[in-house]
């Protein structure tokens, strides 16, 4: 180490202390906000471990200080014995294909608003635009009523019904998402591939599909993360059909009612949560993508 | 094996080849077209499934509404605006006023705190870390946290040791314990569930927020320091004013998530009791509890009339971004 640099570091160091102190509010500020973000999960999570009467009798933080009585009793009694297990399997059941198609169908749209040409284009895109943001509510009484009698059955309560509902609540904003970004793809590509006799159909599969997997996997992860974690669609076409209730249902009914069978409410609300959760973790860039575009969406 | 499994897995499968099939046979078809016709006809060959769809779940359904909205409960007989007078002078007034609070203080609260911690974090080193906390709770359900935040909230009457955090602050530092969500003087159950809200949402302002924060050049704020413009200055002249489209973006994000505020009242207030009710409560109620169609569906277009200048908004930055594309 030369003279110099000692120089420099020797006079760096009080200055970067006083700089931490000068700092001191802002730290203590994000300190606090991080604090109040974390704590409600946190406490959650110890309860979760907990027996019934210990989360009754004293509060989850007495655990920090005496740490006793924690099991995992809860979340085998949760997947094993309550029916949560395949309430679990429920919501699986629905977000995957309610996920798949609308993702499916909006691709090939998109790439047609995106790269081909016809009259109304524009005015077409802009109605699309529009129907983003219409509210669920106003299609409830009509599509259930629909359902009462769909090409001669009755669908409400079933998956099909479900299915059916999110594939096309999703498909505006979907279709928008993948519209913007296939039309921002280079259009030399496209005309050269027009130029060496690829027919569109070719051009989809083998150029925009591929080029388009962030987009694709942006609008997967919010269409999977808000089917998952949806209630009110589920309410309105599961409704009272238990054997098809997804996991939100069921713990919905348990949070408001605090009736039998609560004191599993935060283990299954853990399970509950950790799909989404890993979801989150392992693909944060394209996870903040999605919900920051489709954050909107009826 | 369980017959829904293998319903599920026959979906995944064959509806994706569905589609691609479809795509294959009317490219088979056109092949049999000329070619100016080939041109014309393809792109609404490719539009038919989402708009067919579209129509059927979206357009249709809404103009029904509408129509429903004039009717008697099932629909049998016109009754003008009754269903609508009906809900101003009954339900309606106090769930708008609940939902006009929600979207108030939804909206000024994800956004302070979001800016506030979008522009503070900037300075620090651990930012991607806190914004990740704060976005964390976008990827909950609000089902779940409604669960969360019932342990937050937890009441045990006075003398009892309380098994709430909130709770439990306040005892210890010497005040009464406070029910939450059933106590509805001063609407401290709407505020209760609106904090619920905030926590939620803000890390979607943060990072939205942050963004476009970054994306202001340093050189512009330091011209400014130099100038010999305090910190408070450079804030409220220069970032607060180049933020405010993207603020404006954030706001109509809130608008609409506040109108549309349904799962926690569900959940944790029981669907809207203790003077907590908001009109999405009120809508599924008439519909689903009550089997009153013509109400519940002048609730809905109550809710869509709310929603339309939002949505104005949308089609106006939309076009807006294509023009300068």
């Amino acid at each position: 180490m030369t003279a110099a640099t000692i120089a420099r570091t020797a006079e760096a160091r009080p200055s970067a202390f006083r700089r931490l102190l000068r700092r001191m509010p802002v730290h203590l500020t994000l300190g606090a906000v991080l604090v109040i973000w974390l704590i409600p999960t946190i406490g959650v999570l110890i309860n979760s471990f907990r027996s019934a009467d210990a989360i009754t009798s004293s509060g989850w933080w007495t655990v920090l200080t005496s740490p006793s009585g924690l099991s995992l009793d809860n979340y085998s009694q949760v997947l094993g014995q309550e029916d949560l297990g395949s309430k679990f399997l429920n919501s699986l059941y629905i977000t995957i294909p309610a996920t798949l198609i609308p993702t499916m169908l909006a691709a090939f749209t998109a790439y047609a608003f995106a790269w081909m040409k016809f009259p109304g284009r524009t005015w077409l895109f802009l109605a699309l635009v529009a129907l983003i943001v219409i509210p669920l509510q106003t299609t409830f009484i009509p599509i259930g009523r629909m359902f009462n009698n769909f090409f001669g059955a009755n669908i409400n309560g079933t998956f099909l019904a479900i299915w059916l509902a999110h594939t096309a609540y999703g498909l505006p904003f979907a279709i928008y998402l993948l519209r913007n970004f296939m039309g921002s793809l280079p259009r030399e590509v496209f005309e050269a591939a027009a130029i060496d006799g690829a027919s569109p159909v070719t051009a989809f599969f083998r150029l925009a599909l591929p080029m388009s997997i962030p987009a694709i996997a942006s609008l997967v992860i919010f269409q999977f993360v808000f089917v998952w974690n949806d209630l009110l669609v589920a309410l309105i076409f599961i409704g009272p059909n238990t054997d098809n209730q997804p996991l939100t249902q069921a713990l919905a009914s348990l949070v408001s009612s605090f009736g039998s069978g609560w004191q599993y409410l935060a283990a299954a609300g853990f399970i509950a949560m950790i799909v989404p959760l890993v979801v989150f973790l392992s693909l944060q860039r394209f996870f903040v993508r999605g919900i920051s575009a489709g954050s909107v969406k009826g | 094996m369980d017959s829904r499994i293998i319903t599920a897995l026959e979906v995944v499968l064959v509806v994706p080849a569905v589609l691609v099939g479809y795509i294959w046979a009317t490219e088979r078809l056109l092949g049999l077209a000329q070619g100016k016709w080939r041109e014309r006809i393809r792109p609404w060959l490719w539009l038919t499934p989402a708009l067919v769809l579209l129509t059927a779940f979206l357009i249709v359904p809404t103009l029904q509404t509408v129509w429903y909205s004039f009717h008697n409960k099932d629909g049998t007989q016109w009754r003008g605006l009754d269903n609508y007078s009906w809900f101003l002078n009954g339900p309606g007034l106090a769930s708008l006023i609940n939902n006009i609070i929600w979207v108030v203080f939804l909206t000024l609260g994800t956004i302070v705190v979001g800016l506030a911690v979008a522009v503070l974090a900037d300075r620090v080193r651990y930012e991607s870390f806190a914004k990740s906390i704060l976005f964390m709770p976008m990827a909950i359900s609000g089902v779940c946290a409604a669960l969360i935040w019932k342990f937050m909230y937890w009441y045990q009457v006075p003398g009892v040791p309380q098994t709430g955090v909130v709770n439990e602050v306040l005892t210890k530092t010497g005040q009464a314990p406070i029910p939450f969500l059933i106590d509805s003087d001063f609407k401290i159950d709407t505020f209760a569930l609106i904090f619920i809200m905030i926590w939620m949402w803000t890390g979607f302002g943060t990072v939205i927020l942050s963004a476009s924060l970054k994306s202001i050049s340093p050189e512009l704020l330091e011209a400014a320091r130099v100038d010999g413009a305090s910190e408070w200055q450079v804030f409220r002249k220069i970032t607060f004013p180049l933020l405010s489209p993207t603020i404006a973006v954030v706001s109509t994000t809130m608008i609409i998530t506040g109108l549309k505020a349904f799962d926690l009242v569900y959940t944790l207030t029981a669907n809207g009791s203790y003077d907590t009710q908001v009109i999405a409560n009120e809508m599924y109620n008439q519909y689903f509890n009550f089997g009153q169609y013509g109400r519940g569906a002048a609730i809905a277009v109550v809710l869509l009339i709310a929603i339309i200048p939002v949505m104005l908004f949308n089609i106006r930055r939309f076009q807006f971004q294509e023009g300068i594309r």
